[in-house]
């Protein structure tokens, strides 16, 4: 890493649940939306105008200045064929990219060991939170799954400081590497010396962090500032994730208080990492992909949706070329797919698009074959 | 000092259930080998765990809708049971005949699935595969209500030859071709359930094994060999006599009771790791008449099962059900009790909900990284507790030896009372010069207690302890 060009980044927030796709992203000027959504609509007088036909939910204010400045990329009907309705088996699948088998190789833990195949860097994919997603999980693929930046480490369950750092002590002489104990000792010491330095380089990492910028107290904003506060310290991380609480976007009932709250916290979240990084002069080689496992059901069922397909990712930064990629999925009753929004837009072209030009890397093998690329990411 | 018949008794129960306090291990080793094995082979010889007041506190229990409700109760079973094998023989099939939540979305229903393995998973293969062939969770996992007499969906016909019964295949040769895959296919047409699994819209409900006679294909089928009109109790009569299918069973049984074997999908071209085990294993599947309790009671009296100790990795059910049972803190309605539950999923093992059905990738490739860590920190968080019942019985134990106990008696007395583990010469050599340099103290004071707690703790933050 000497080449003064900075290594591009990419961090991905997992919005969990099925985000409705029609109220974040408001056909306000269609009158099929508001057939359909007789009970869970947004009046067009609060819609934030993207242009004539769609425009963002009144809560994405201070996203839509993001987009305002260009610096975000809608994708509009993203999906798969036959899209499945069970939130695991889609995320899976979003996880996977196996849509017609089960399969357990994540996409971004190929990517993790195709940017770093000699496993140079402990810290080269990063989770916030506890167990690793499936996305980022390739066996023999190490990646760090920080439950707790503060807390992060070995042993952290001693609690009395002196008696943990004689145990850490003795842990690092336990699990220095051995020689001779058999392969799958060998195997577990370096392991658990890679926790330990990984553990030891985040948290020298992060102690210099401070920031201006004052995140939100949910789970999901303190994990995105964990991710600007990993991302800041230059530790060569090249992939982060987390993931926005169980499947809170999951809005059967009360849909419009919930997801407006919902919308409010993620826009908030996503304008302050922005604020931060940018602060931290840290903006420039990373983007952030927004996804979830599909969208909802066009009519709404009284006071909330069901599950859906055809949903809606976002992709920001300032390498993004701001605007609106694909078509917004037509509303008319023919063309649903069984009551859902029909897909137009593959997934896993989204995918190749970020791991291609933007990570540099081949995408076939990644995310199982060709797929057609989006041109939202600039070339400079 | 802890005589062979101690050690022994603690290889068995952390094998054939999921590890013993010391008291049990005494007492059982008292009783004798041969006989512990007959009552483990026999669960229902013992009372099976009162849940009365457990469904008092935990409301999940009852109605099991949830995940994390059926991974609490099973994680409660395999820390409380008196039955351990039971609880064994469930993990063993669950991590074969895999069925997923994640596909599912009905945990009850492969809940009544892992009782069905609690009640028979010790009995007869060919019943039951059968039983699985019949499992509504199954046929939906493995879409068979999808298969159809005019368009024939492979996808169970194909598992149950290369994951639950054959394996693809063995001493270098294949098991089965794909017409025996289609055949087999056919024959398990008009095999569906009566009501879809998912529980949208109308509410929960247990779905039924339904046969649709008009939906199976009764034409002539050719499989392995054997030419009739089969339907797919014929196909399982003809599976359970194949040699590969004795092979496939025993070398499952070596690979999760005796030592960690290469992945599933490396059999057909490596050899078993004890063949002569897996020889008198298959003997005993024909002599028995397909008994799996037969095969384990030949197995665990065999020498090469008593001498693999400490050759598997932990599961991170077993690690986690067995720290518990050596702490005594998971026995009855407590605050924070899906805390240790959640450990097993943040570990890597999301009970109820395999990966895919190939189950989880097991030895070594437990452990990564950050499972290493979760495995560390709840194990020592666990030692550190010393008000814990099973905690306390150590230091109760070992105090009572006398009034001054040496380092080195300190290491080895702990070392006993979790299992007779064994550490390697410098990490035992590092220990004792903790214990040391935190100097000698007698039983019954709280300086004692606090340096048993922190040996327990060290002793499970090992790369020993990961292994049983």
């Amino acid at each position: 890493m000497t080449s003064l060009k900075k290594d591009p980044v990419l961090v991905v927030l997992q919005l969990s649940g099925g985000n409705d796709m029609l109220n974040t992203l408001v056909p306000y000027t269609n009158p099929l939306y508001f057939d359909n959504r007789p009970n869970v609509l947004i009046p067009e007088d609060q819609v934030l105008p993207i242009n004539d036909d769609v425009g963002f939910n009144p809560n994405f204010e201070s996203l839509k200045n993001l987009y305002d400045d260009g610096k975000v990329a809608i994708i509009q009907g993203v999906g798969y064929p036959n899209g499945n309705r069970s939130h695991f088996r889609s995320m899976d699948i979003w996880h996977t990219c196996e849509p017609e088998i089960m399969a357990s190789e994540g996409w971004l833990g190929r990517a993790i060991r195709d940017l770093d195949p000699n496993q140079e860097n402990v810290l080269t994919g990063v989770n916030l939170g506890r167990g690793l997603p499936r996305s980022m999980a390739v066996p023999g693929v190490p990646v760090a799954s920080v439950g707790s930046l503060a807390n992060y480490g070995v042993l952290t369950t001693i609690e009395a400081e002196e008696q943990r750092n004689e145990a850490l002590d003795i842990f690092a002489r336990m699990y220095s590497p051995a020689i001779g104990l058999g392969p799958v000792m060998d195997y577990l010491s370096q392991t658990g010396m890679d926790g330990m330095k990984g553990a030891d380089i985040l948290a020298a990492g992060v102690a210099d962090y401070s920031s201006a910028v004052e995140y939100g107290s949910s789970s999901m904003s303190q994990y995105m500032k964990n991710i600007a506060q990993v991302h800041t310290a230059g530790l060569g991380t090249r992939v982060l994730y987390t993931t926005a609480p169980y499947n809170s976007f999951d809005t059967h009932a009360t849909q419009l208080s919930a997801h407006s709250s919902l919308c409010a916290n993620v826009s908030r979240t996503v304008s302050d990492f922005y604020e931060d990084i940018k602060e931290h002069n840290a903006s420039d080689n990373l983007i952030l992909l927004l996804f979830t496992e599909f969208g909802r059901r066009v009519h709404d069922n009284g006071t909330g949706t069901d599950h859906g397909a055809g949903g809606a990712a976002l992709v920001i930064g300032d390498a993004v070329k701001g605007g609106l990629y694909g078509e917004y999925p037509s509303l008319e009753q023919d063309r649903l797919d069984n009551g859902d929004l029909a897909f137009n837009n593959d997934f896993r072209g989204l995918y190749a698009t970020i791991l291609e030009d933007w990570l540099g890397l081949d995408s076939k093998p990644i995310v199982n074959g060709s797929f057609e690329k989006l041109d939202f990411i600039s070339k400079g | 000092m802890l005589n062979e018949d101690v050690k022994l008794m603690a290889h068995l129960m952390r094998r054939a259930g999921f590890g013993a306090s010391y008291e049990e291990i005494e007492r059982r080793a008292a009783v004798g080998y041969e006989a512990t094995v007959e009552e483990l082979l026999h669960p229902e010889g013992q009372p099976d765990l009162e849940m009365d007041v457990m469904h008092r506190y935990m409301h999940g229990w009852r109605d099991m809708h949830g995940i994390m409700a059926n991974q609490g109760y099973w994680t409660y079973r395999m820390v409380n049971s008196s039955r351990q094998l039971e609880e064994k023989i469930c993990a063993f099939w669950h991590g074969i005949f895999c069925v997923g939540d994640s596909k599912c979305q009905k945990p009850k229903q492969i809940q009544i699935q892992l009782d069905n393995f609690r009640a028979k998973g010790l009995g007869n293969f060919a019943i039951l595969l059968l039983d699985l062939a019949k499992d509504p969770a199954m046929i939906y996992y493995l879409d068979n209500q999808l298969s159809h007499k005019d368009a024939v969906n492979e996808n169970w016909g194909r598992e149950l030859l290369e994951l639950f019964s054959m394996g693809v295949g063995m001493d270098g040769a294949p098991n089965y071709t794909e017409d025996d895959v289609k055949n087999c296919a056919r024959a398990f047409t008009g095999w569906t359930i009566s009501n879809a699994i998912p529980r949208y819209p109308y509410g929960f409900y247990d779905s039924e094994f339904l046969y649709n006679e008009f939906d199976h294909d009764d034409g002539e089928k050719t499989f392995l060999g054997e030419t009739g009109n089969f339907n797919g109790e014929d196909i399982i009569e003809i599976i359970a006599k194949q040699p590969s299918t004795a092979r496939f069973v025993s070398r499952h049984l070596c690979n999760f009771f005796v030592a960690d074997e290469p992945q599933v999908p490396a059999w057909q071209n490596t050899p078993p790791m004890h063949p002569e085990l897996i020889t008198e294993l298959e003997r005993e599947y024909y002599r028995s008449g397909y008994e799996i309790r037969s095969m384990l009671r030949v197995l665990f009296n065999s020498d090469v099962f008593k001498n693999s100790r400490f050759a598997k990795v932990k599961s991170p059910a077993e690690l986690v059900a067995s720290t518990l049972r050596l702490t005594g803190t998971f026995s009855g309605p407590a605050p924070k009790m899906y805390e240790p539950v959640m450990e097993i999923r943040y570990m890597g093992q999301d009970l109820l909900n395999p990966p895919t059905v190939e189950g989880w990738h097991t030895g070594a490739e437990w452990v990564d990284s950050g499972t290493l860590l979760e495995r560390i920190n709840f194990a020592a968080g666990q030692m550190g507790a010393t008000e814990s019942p099973g905690v306390r019985a150590i230091i109760d134990r070992l105090g009572s030896e006398g009034i001054e106990i040496s380092p080195d008696r300190l290491l080895d007395g702990c070392l006993e009372m979790l299992g007779d583990y064994k550490l390697n010469d410098e990490t035992r050599l590092m220990l004792i010069n903790h214990a040391e340099s935190t100097g000698a103290s007698s039983g019954g004071t709280d300086a004692f207690a606090q340096q048993v707690g922190q040996m327990l703790q060290l002793i499970v933050s090992t790369q020993e302890y990961q292994f049983t």
